[in-house]
């Protein structure tokens, strides 16, 4: 029993939920939800240490013990993910606060943006099947609602498909959990795990494996992922950092759960399955990202290279390719916020966002430009920057299972990131001056710090790898022994 | 009773997909609505329709009903409801605003 465990999902409800009531107040809003973020990035950084000295935390929620009641899980995985959504959704809302317009932050902007935490973090740190339905639905809702905020023709346009998609595919994820629980008679995750490992994971428990696939993908982008490049271009820039950072990561994170824990007993039928859907995912992703010219599009399509790339790690199921995959999970949803946000600073000055229209913007803004290539360069995975060490260990994995083409789509695929981001690059950075003091859009002022802020966490990452290599072997180690998590929760 | 049941949520799945892939928006909202009605059905159906005691210890029966089902779809109605409401006000916003209630008409273009 450890209670710290709900407080990451406490403390941003409780503070949105008392903001409500002061939304007219911008700069009480502002204080208290990013107090809320902080108190939590501490809580999970506290709690980070005590699953590294204790092993699984565990809460049974109301003293209902596991399997009758819900329970709360930290292992090192999901305590991981919960510290970095902290530390990333904290910078784009001091982006936020320069950036999203006084009407929007009196239209409830900062208590969605809790909420919509609040399910994420949920999200990593559920024990139970059906509490993970209930935690996608919130962080859903504050999605739909965020997507809209503003109001533009646009974004209502692309809400609507973003909407109905998502209720179609909670309808599916609540008919694979109907399903489960007819056959296995429990929706706790260990107990799930513990009664399919005993009575084997049959051909009707295989097929609800891939509706759960099925489920998952569509929230992650992993091949269907038609929805994504419309709704992640249109909101404003924080919120579609926030969501190009965190919303499909948590389907990723689900897929992990699910695939490592529950049905990981059929790999040739499922992960291979998984593994083909990876491969699809990052040469669609590779396509989309080199052939528009529109900085939110080559964005979008990198978010969708990333989720084949990761998701990649998963199908080997050894100790390099998760390991892989958690470095570069944990890499990936900084540095997508880094990007996102450059990418939003970018279309601020020039007013647009075609890349044919705008040059030269590094003699104006030297910091930004090389930020941006910094990033990119870490998205390729440079040495020493923080995406190099998930693409080794992912890469290894591959070939030592003998997913040689996996492995190297993968690597192929990170030539087209190269090759896309070098274009927004050349085409934003470089080249002559267009644009004068006076006739830029908009000012950056202010909107550099939260910017700055990310690049050295991601830096941080990256050279200080040797000192996060424990927590992240504990976190491969808790995700490829499902006993660990079985005795941690029923115990 | 419970093929019985399973035919109903048939043809509420059937009627539901049908509504979703026409192109009025209102008629959209009334099939993903459908859909999750059905959904709904399915959960209740899961844990078997049998008769039987409540589920209360102390009363000294034996054969409970399953109460997690019931629960279950508790919660997933709630979702369902808000969810719905909010769809509606949003396909009445994006009505105003873009002119249309055709899917065809919200599709967008790479240029504008």
């Amino acid at each position: 029993m450890n209670n710290l465990l709900i407080m990451p999902v406490i403390i941003p409800l409780i503070v949105g939920m008392v903001l409500i009531i002061f939304h007219k107040n911008i700069v009480l809003q502002r204080a208290l939800s990013l107090f809320a973020l902080f108190l939590s990035g501490f809580i999970a950084f506290v709690m980070m240490n005590q699953v590294r000295e204790k092993g699984i935390q565990t809460l049974q929620l109301g003293g209902w013990e596991a399997p009758f009641g819900i329970s709360f899980v930290g292992d090192m995985f999901s305590v991981l993910l919960v510290l970095t959504t902290c530390i990333v959704s904290s910078c784009c809302l001091i982006f936020a606060f320069r950036s999203i317009g006084e009407k929007n932050e009196k239209l409830y902007f900062y208590p969605l943006f809790l909420f919509l935490i609040v399910g994420v973090n949920g999200s990593f740190l559920t024990g139970d099947l059906f509490n993970l339905y209930v935690f996608f639905e919130v962080f859903l809702l504050a999605s739909y609602v965020l997507i809209t905020l503003g109001g533009g023709k646009k974004q209502l346009r692309e809400s609507l498909k973003y909407v109905f998609i998502n209720i179609v595919s909670s309808a599916f994820f609540l008919i694979g959990v109907a399903y489960l629980y007819s056959i296995t008679g429990t929706l706790n995750l260990a107990h799930l795990s513990f009664r399919i490992a005993e009575a084997g994971q049959d051909g009707l428990i295989t097929t609800i494996a891939l509706l759960f696939l099925i489920v998952f993908s569509l929230k992650a982008g992993l091949l269907l992922f038609f929805w994504l490049p419309g709704s992640y271009s249109v909101p404003p820039t924080a919120i579609a950092a926030i969501f190009a950072a965190l919303l499909t990561k948590v389907g990723i994170y689900s897929i992990f759960r699910m695939f490592t824990l529950v049905f990981y007993h059929e790999p040739q039928i499922t992960h291979l399955m998984i593994g083909i859907l990876a491969a699809v995912t990052m040469l669609l992703g590779a396509a989309g990202a080199t052939g528009y010219m529109d900085v939110r599009k080559i964005l979008t399509y990198n978010v969708v290279i990333s989720v084949g790339f990761i998701v990649a790690g998963l199908v080997t199921m050894t100790e390099a390719g998760i390991t892989g995959s958690i470095y570069y999970l944990i890499h990936d949803m900084i540095i997508k916020a880094l990007v996102f946000l450059i990418g939003g600073t970018i279309i601020l000055i020039t007013g647009t966002s075609d890349l044919r229209e705008m040059s030269g913007l590094i003699r104006r803004h030297p910091q930004l430009g090389w930020i941006f290539f910094i990033g990119t360069l870490s998205m390729v995975g440079i040495p020493p920057l923080s995406g190099f060490l998930g693409k080794v260990f992912i890469t290894q994995g591959t070939f030592e299972t003998g997913y040689y083409w996996l492995g190297g789509i993968g690597l192929l695929a990170s030539i087209f990131i190269l090759l896309s981001m070098i274009k927004l690059f050349m085409n934003a950075f470089w080249g002559e001056t267009i644009l004068s003091e006076d006739e830029e859009k908009g000012s950056i002022r202010g909107l550099l710090f939260p910017i700055a802020l990310l690049l050295v966490v991601s830096l941080a990452l990256g050279i200080g790898a040797e000192g996060i290599q424990a927590y992240i072997a504990q976190a491969t180690e808790q995700l490829l022994n499902p006993s660990l998590y079985i005795e941690a929760v029923l115990k | 009773m419970e093929i019985v049941i399973a035919i109903v949520i048939g043809i509420l799945v059937t009627i539901g997909t049908y509504l979703l892939l026409s192109r009025q928006l209102l008629r959209i909202v009334f099939g993903s609505s459908l859909i999750s009605h059905a959904v709904n059905l399915l959960i209740i159906t899961s844990g078997g329709l049998k008769k039987g005691n409540a589920p209360l210890l102390g009363e000294g029966k034996i054969g409970f009903t399953d109460a997690l089902p019931q629960a279950l779809i508790l919660t997933a109605i709630v979702i369902n409801f808000a969810v719905t409401a909010f769809v509606l006000v949003l396909s009445y916003r994006s009505f105003k605003a873009n002119g249309t209630d055709d899917m065809e008409k919200l599709r967008g273009n790479e240029h504008e």
